[in-house]
């Protein structure tokens, strides 16, 4: 039986809402806290993988003999020690992948399909003798035509990356292979009848780039693998369950032989959902029974991991003279990388999800280019489709001569809405977003010469899924809650920790949040998709409830009353009224005292698929000042206002609209890979790709909107993922505020606004 | 090759270690001395997050060999605070909630703790353009830059 999910209750708060400090701070501004790099064993070897030099090669033999000959080596892995792995598709983080697509990636089988691709890995007694080895190793390459943007890619004479692929989703099967791995297609209404009503229709095509997720801290791992065929795994990652589940199935081993430890997360933002150095670890710690180490440099980070998705975006929509869209129109062709699997879905599904429109039609290509696997980054594949959309309804607003914000109050999606993927919205907040960034006195404040301002809309669908808690009373009454769900960012085990302060009605410094490692709770998928809070909170209340249960029947028992007759409050068990009797009220701590007269330690779980999370929306309101000699844009003030459903600690919601809004700033105006004629990465290194530094960035204001999510005890929605959708439309939109001057593709980088303002100014 | 034989002051104490000739400062806190809270986010001077004071002055230890720090006195994150006592900037980047997932924030204290030393009372502008050479992923810097300015009204007095 399906477990039944808690509903919102409105009732008065004691934690929730306020701002404590969060429970594992302490640890991360002393240096204490264990990152991934951070753990190490004693007996430790360190591993090291040797990359493809080469976009696109056939691997005709590898000779690692040398490498092996070389004092300190102690293992050589390669393409021979990974079985072949059927075509399947796995759930991961957002996304879906192949465990036949899986093992190439973390090894190249047949052939190495990007710059970066590992090749062979090898283990050695210290990291200067295991980058010696790599150095021996003789690949015999055969190099291949390749292709590294995505329309080019789609052009029927292409370098080919997979033979055996052939388009899905198309109608008949397709008699060539192809790079366009799937065609996907949502259509409502008659598109046709809606333009013929447009009073004005505009088309334009964006192009964005492929962009990393930035994280500070490298992909590390480190595994120890016993004799008996037991491993431990220390991994950086934002699920290791996950990384457990697909360890597993490519190693071919049962999923009980191998314990996952999520170490403290130096960010992850979607690139920390997928294995990369794990399996690598396991397999040279079984050939050595010595534990395996394993950290990715910078560079190794940029060749190899990530990145988000980029691609080409078609918008054609219509509307009538007082501003209400009558018809909308994509094409989204997204980069894969090497292996099928961009965020396709998502950006088809979210592409215009936040109106309310009777005509539309999203097509989009998910296709594989010579470039690093793809990899989930915030809200994936809505950012792309938002630079589109929320431009061209910039611009249709502009030619209407109405105000942007007006123009999508007037077309705004409300509770009760269908989208065109087929879901219709419970109570949303996207209105009141709107609403209040209007009434916003950034939105009315003064512009300055070369100064614009922008507007832009974002959603994202936010999610649930599996997820599990375990919470135990302890003997003094302090409460003991151990989660699956990863600390992906500020201030996760502050709000679940909070959460069940609020259940108990304790202090919350009396509740002590862990993360759990993969054998001691039912399975968790990975943190991502904004769930964390949601179905994490969702599972530590219900487990608090089931233990407040227990404390209930144990007062019941001391004082000889019907358990229904006790009522809990303010962390008290006492009696529902007076007729039930004058007993004085037992606390948390006296009931988990005398707990052993009484049956036995107090304890809750909860297991569940959880279902039911809220849609999250977003405006933001952006202004910009144009530098015209050099064509540096200047975010000069920014100001982010969303629906946060309820929020539990308010200061790291807050942290991640800022966070969010920054990282779309850093995409839409610098952060680009730019590749060599020979499909080389020149920039894999944080000098020449260039995430926003403090002195980019403005403060950035936020507005939190609280319209509760009906699915959840405490009405959470996802927050993490919808600030980085609006930025760079809204950018965009500020720069054609300035300079008159509308961008098309991104990144709007210094040397592309300066020849856009000189072509500008000849004509 | 001969490993080298380095003594130096670390936090104010009188440690030593052996090294290759080519090891970073760096690599020996964390690995030789097994201070991980300095961390390594590019290993090209790059991030910040290597960010420690040697003799005083604010390096990237994975930009300074392991050798040059012989004889010298470095400060790293976890000479931070006295005991039970956080620094001041410890306790406002908790107040301010500055940090997310915290791998840069050692840097990030260390070398506000530096911009503090030589300038007690900054601006916004000198706050964000100090902490230019330290990256952040999550935070957006806005909270960063309030907890330092905080910090050093707090350390002022006002």
């Amino acid at each position: 039986m399906a477990t039944t999910m808690l509903k919102y209750e409105e009732k008065e708060l004691k934690v929730v809402g306020s701002r404590p400090v969060r429970p594992d701070g302490v640890d991360r501004v002393t240096g204490r806290a264990r990152f991934g790099a951070d753990v190490n064993l004693p007996g430790q070897i360190y591993g090291k993988v040797l990359r493809s030099p080469h976009a696109h090669a056939r691997i005709r033999s590898i000779d690692t003999a040398a490498a092996e000959a070389l004092p300190g080596v102690k293992a050589v892995v390669t393409r021979d020690d990974l079985a072949e792995m059927p075509t399947e598709y796995i759930a991961v983080g957002e996304m879906v992948i192949n465990f036949r697509d899986l093992t190439r990636n973390v090894m190249a089988r047949e052939k190495a399909l990007y710059d970066g691709h590992p090749v062979v890995a090898v283990a050695a007694i210290s990291e200067a003798i295991a980058r010696k080895a790599v150095k021996l190793i003789k690949v015999d390459y055969e190099v291949l035509p390749h292709v590294i943007d995505v329309a080019d890619a789609m052009a029927p004479d292409a370098p080919l990356l997979h033979e055996d692929q052939f388009t899905q989703g198309v109608e008949p099967r397709p008699d060539r292979p192809s790079n366009i791995a799937k065609r996907m297609a949502f259509e409502t209404g008659d598109l046709e009848k809606g333009f013929a009503k447009a009073d004005l229709v505009i088309e334009r095509v964006f192009t964005t780039k492929p962009v990393h997720q930035g994280y500070i801290e490298p992909h590390s791992s480190i595994a120890t693998c016993s004799e008996d065929g037991q491993v431990e795994l220390w991994t950086a990652t934002q699920g290791h369950f996950v990384i457990r589940a697909q360890c597993a199935r490519l190693l071919n081993m049962d999923i009980s032989k191998i314990k996952v430890m999520a170490t403290e997360l130096g960010g992850g933002f979607g690139g920390k959902n997928n294995v990369y150095l794990e399996p690598l670890v396991i397999m040279l710690s079984k050939k050595t029974n010595r534990p395996v180490k394993m950290t990715m440099t910078r560079e190794e980070e940029f060749r190899a991991s990530g990145p988000g998705s980029g691609g080409r975006i078609r918008v054609k929509m219509g509307a009538t003279r007082d501003g209400r869209i009558v018809a909308a129109d994509a094409q989204i062709d997204l980069q894969a990388g090497a292996f099928a699997g961009s965020p396709l879905p998502q950006a088809t599904m979210s592409a215009f999800t936040r109106y309310d429109l009777e005509n539309v039609r999203v097509v989009g290509h998910d296709v594989t280019v010579n470039r690093p696997k793809v990899a989930a980054y915030r809200a994936p594949g809505a950012p792309n489709a938002a630079f589109g959309v929320e431009s061209v309804i910039d611009e249709m607003a502009g030619k209407l001569g109405l105000d942007p914000i007006d123009m999508r109050l007037k077309n705004a999606a409300r509770e009760g809405c269908k989208t065109y993927y087929g879901v219709t919205f419970g109570p949303i907040g996207f209105i009141e977003t709107l609403q209040r960034a209007k009434a916003h006195p950034h939105y009315s404040a003064p512009l300055k010469p070369n100064q614009g301002r922008g507007v832009a809309s974002g959603f994202w669908f936010n999610i649930g899924f599996d997820t599990t808690s375990s919470l135990n009373v302890n003997e003094d009454g302090t409460v003991a809650l151990t989660v699956g769900t990863v600390e992906v960012a500020g201030g996760h085990r502050a709000s679940l920790a909070m959460m069940v302060a609020e259940e108990f009605g304790v202090d919350v410094d009396k509740v002590r949040i862990s993360t759990g490692d993969t054998s001691q709770l039912g399975f968790n998928f990975v943190t991502a998709g904004s769930r964390g809070t949601f179905a994490g909170g969702m599972v530590a209340v219900m487990a608090a409830r089931e233990a407040i249960g227990k404390l209930k029947e144990r007062a019941a028992m001391v004082w000889k009353v019907a358990p229904e007759a006790v009522v809990w409050e303010d962390g008290h068990a006492r009696p529902a009224s007076t007729n039930v009797g004058d007993f004085e009220p037992l606390s948390i701590g006296e009931i988990a005292r005398t707990a052993n007269k009484t049956g036995g330690p107090i304890a809750g779980h909860a297991e569940a698929n959880v279902s039911g999370a809220g849609p999250g929306f977003g405006t933001q309101i952006v202004d910009v000042e144009v530098d015209r000699a050099t064509g540096l844009v200047h975010i000069v003030r920014h100001t982010v206002i969303q629906d946060a459903g309820k929020a539990i600690h308010p200061a790291y919601v807050e942290g991640q609209f800022q966070g969010g809004a920054a990282q779309g700033i850093g995409w839409a105006l610098n952060e680009e890979y730019i590749y060599d004629e020979d499909g080389r990465l020149l920039n894999p290194g944080f000098l020449d790709y260039r995430v926003p530094v403090a002195s980019d960035l403005p403060r950035i204001d936020t507005d939190i909107v609280e319209v509760p999510n009906p699915n959840h005890p405490y009405g959470v929605r996802g927050v993490g993922e919808v600030p980085i959708v609006p930025p760079l439309a809204a950018i965009a939109n500020a720069i054609h505020s300035a300079t008159g001057i509308r961008f098309t593709e991104l990144p709007m980088s210094p040397p592309k606004v300066l020849k856009a303002i000189g072509a500008n100014t000849d004509a | 090759m001969a490993r080298q034989h380095v003594t130096l002051t670390v936090n104010g104490d009188e440690v030593d270690f052996l090294c290759e000739t080519d090891q970073t400062l760096l690599s020996a806190l964390r690995d030789e001395l097994q201070l991980t809270g300095t961390k390594e986010g590019c290993g090209t001077g790059d991030c910040g997050a290597c960010s420690v004071m040697l003799e005083g002055r604010l390096v990237c230890s994975c930009l300074t060999l392991a050798v040059e720090a012989a004889g010298k006195t470095v400060d790293t994150i976890e000479g931070m605070a006295h005991g039970e006592a956080l620094h001041p900037l410890q306790t406002k980047f908790l107040e301010h909630a500055a940090l997310q997932c915290g791998i840069c924030t050692p840097g990030f204290l260390i070398a506000a703790r530096a911009l503090l030393e030589r300038n007690p009372d900054p601006t916004e502008t000198e706050v964000r353009y100090w902490l230019a050479g330290n990256l952040c992923r999550c935070t957006g810097y806005h909270k960063i830059v309030e907890a330092v300015l905080d910090a050093a009204a707090e350390m002022r007095g006002n």
